[in-house]
């Protein structure tokens, strides 16, 4: 069966230079995956601290199974599951109440992606299901060159408050720009699961949003 | 074909099904669906277009990387890795 994500030749001779002990090659490694690697257990543990420490962690059982890796899956791939795994032994043990079951079954019932009392009912005699009123733009607030630093950080606040699952699929689909199955592989995800939680992650983000801008109008 | 492709889709429906739209996994039949109620109703061009900025905006979001402190006790750990490799 052929890799989902072939290792590219850079990604082997890193891998070679690993091995050999080139410093340089750790480096290279740690400085390219350690951003994306404590977002990850960010939004598994509960403090900064704790995420440097997993990440840490896993620096180091990336250098014990270095010799045993087999390239299987992209060398990426494989620090990311060893990652996502110490994560997870991480917060059990800080008994910290994280509702996996969402990234298990998301088939359960969630809010809907927008309030229901903003659609007409369907049993109204013209337009079922339309919104009541109009959406109110936000052309000019969002918009790249004149976003405000404050809008950042109620994004980023509204991503830290998601629901742990939602917020681990949101970051590295949109934030880390990582195709789809990436993600899946690294989460044990199907990709209709991932894109569940994508969906009610992106929905509150933007209804965190439209509050914002409607409280700045 | 049945009522469900003459069916309209309405607003709530869409912003249901906008991910799987965005991603390209909605099925050609509400795809269509999905486009004809876009061509008009603003509201939904506008919710499309908050959809889209929102994942813009994301993907601008920066980074926290490793505190300095940690990646010095990283290189220490490797130096120790290294020596206690055989054969290197």
């Amino acid at each position: 069966m052929t890799p989902i994500a072939e290792m590219s030749s850079g990604e082997v001779d890193l891998i070679d230079r690993l091995r050999n002990g080139d410093e340089a090659a750790f480096v290279c490694l740690v400085n390219t995956h350690s951003a994306s690697l404590k977002r990850l257990a960010l939004a598994f543990v509960s403090s900064d601290a704790v995420a440097e420490e997993v990440v840490q962690e896993t620096w180091l059982a990336v250098l014990t199974g270095i010799a045993r890796f087999e390239g299987r899956s992209s060398v990426k791939t494989w620090i990311f599951k060893i990652l996502a795994n110490r994560a997870k032994t991480r917060a059990i043990r800080e008994k910290r109440t994280i509702n996996f079951s969402e990234l298990e079954d998301p088939s359960e019932p969630d809010h809907a992606a927008v309030d229901p009392q903003r659609f007409l009912r369907a049993s109204h005699p013209t337009w079922p299901g339309h919104w009541t009123s109009p959406l109110e733009a936000w052309s000019g607030s969002a918009e790249d060159a004149v976003v405000s630093r404050e809008t950042m950080d109620v994004l980023q606040r509204g991503l830290d408050r998601l629901p742990p699952a939602q917020r681990i699929v949101v970051a590295l689909r949109d934030v880390h720009g990582w195709p789809a199955m990436e993600v899946c592989e690294v989460l044990g995800l199907s990709e209709a699961n991932q894109r569940v939680l994508l969906h009610r992650g992106r929905s509150r983000l933007r209804g965190t949003l439209e509050g914002y801008f409607a409280g700045n109008a | 074909m049945n009522d469900e492709t003459r069916r309209e889709m309405a607003c709530q429906e869409l912003v249901e099904v906008i991910t799987d739209y965005l991603e390209g996994t909605l099925a050609e039949v509400d795809r269509t669906r999905f486009d004809a109620h876009l061509a008009s109703c603003p509201s939904c061009q506008e919710y499309v277009e908050q959809m889209r900025a929102l994942v813009r905006l994301s993907g601008k979001l920066t980074t926290r990387s490793l505190e300095p402190a940690t990646v010095d006790s990283l290189l220490s750990a490797f130096r120790r890795w290294r020596d206690s490799q055989t054969g290197l």
